[in-house]
């Protein structure tokens, strides 16, 4: 069920091509991430919307192998 | 997704004001992020029902479907998926969540 974190910010990336991704590894045993997305494609979006946008680019892991993904979204204030 | 799965969630959702699709019930939730909503909501003092998905793999699977929602805990609000463990903690953080459930005539009682 491990995903590596240098995956999960490349998936993100590719999916949403401006944003800013950090990924924190909450207990370091590769099963708990926490996510930092800032893009500006997120403006005007719901929250439920940008999170829709990450698991999109995400490819159906998530709620699969990725179980444990803390996401926090954000629009960038210069956006 | 089977007709009678989609039925009933409508019929759940379209019942109660404030129901959250969880892992485990509200009194012993199996799963952190249930547990976190479960918090939120408790301590706003909304009433709302905890269904547990765990109970029912074709609901487990069947509400992911429905809200296009990979991932469970799921909280609705009259009706309208509110999101999940992450978007509800932040909304509450910022006020979001009392202000919404106020605005939606959900009753809001903070307990110190």
């Amino acid at each position: 069920m491990a995903m590596d974190a240098a995956l999960i910010e490349s998936l993100i990336r590719e999916g949403i091509p401006d944003a800013e991704v950090r990924i924190e590894d909450l207990r370091g045993d590769g099963d708990h991430y926490a996510a930092y997305v800032e893009a500006a494609a997120f403006k005007g979006k719901t929250r439920v919307q940008q999170h829709k946008m990450v698991y999109d680019a995400l490819q159906g892991r998530m709620g699969g192998e990725l179980h444990a993904l803390a996401l926090q979204t954000s629009v960038p204030k210069d956006a | 997704m089977d007709n009678s799965v989609a039925e009933r969630i409508k019929s759940d959702i379209e019942s109660n004001d404030v129901v959250l699709y969880m892992k485990g019930t509200p009194v012993f939730p199996q799963c952190g992020f249930s547990s976190a909503v479960v918090q939120v909501l408790t301590h706003l003092g909304v009433k709302f029902k905890g269904i547990d998905v765990l109970v029912d793999p074709s609901l487990r699977e069947g509400i992911k479907t429905f809200s296009s929602w990979p991932t469970i805990p799921q909280l609705y609000v009259k009706g309208e998926f509110v999101g999940g463990c992450d978007i509800v903690r932040e909304m509450y953080q910022t006020g979001e969540l009392t202000e919404m459930l106020s605005s939606k005539g959900v009753d809001v009682q903070i307990k110190a």
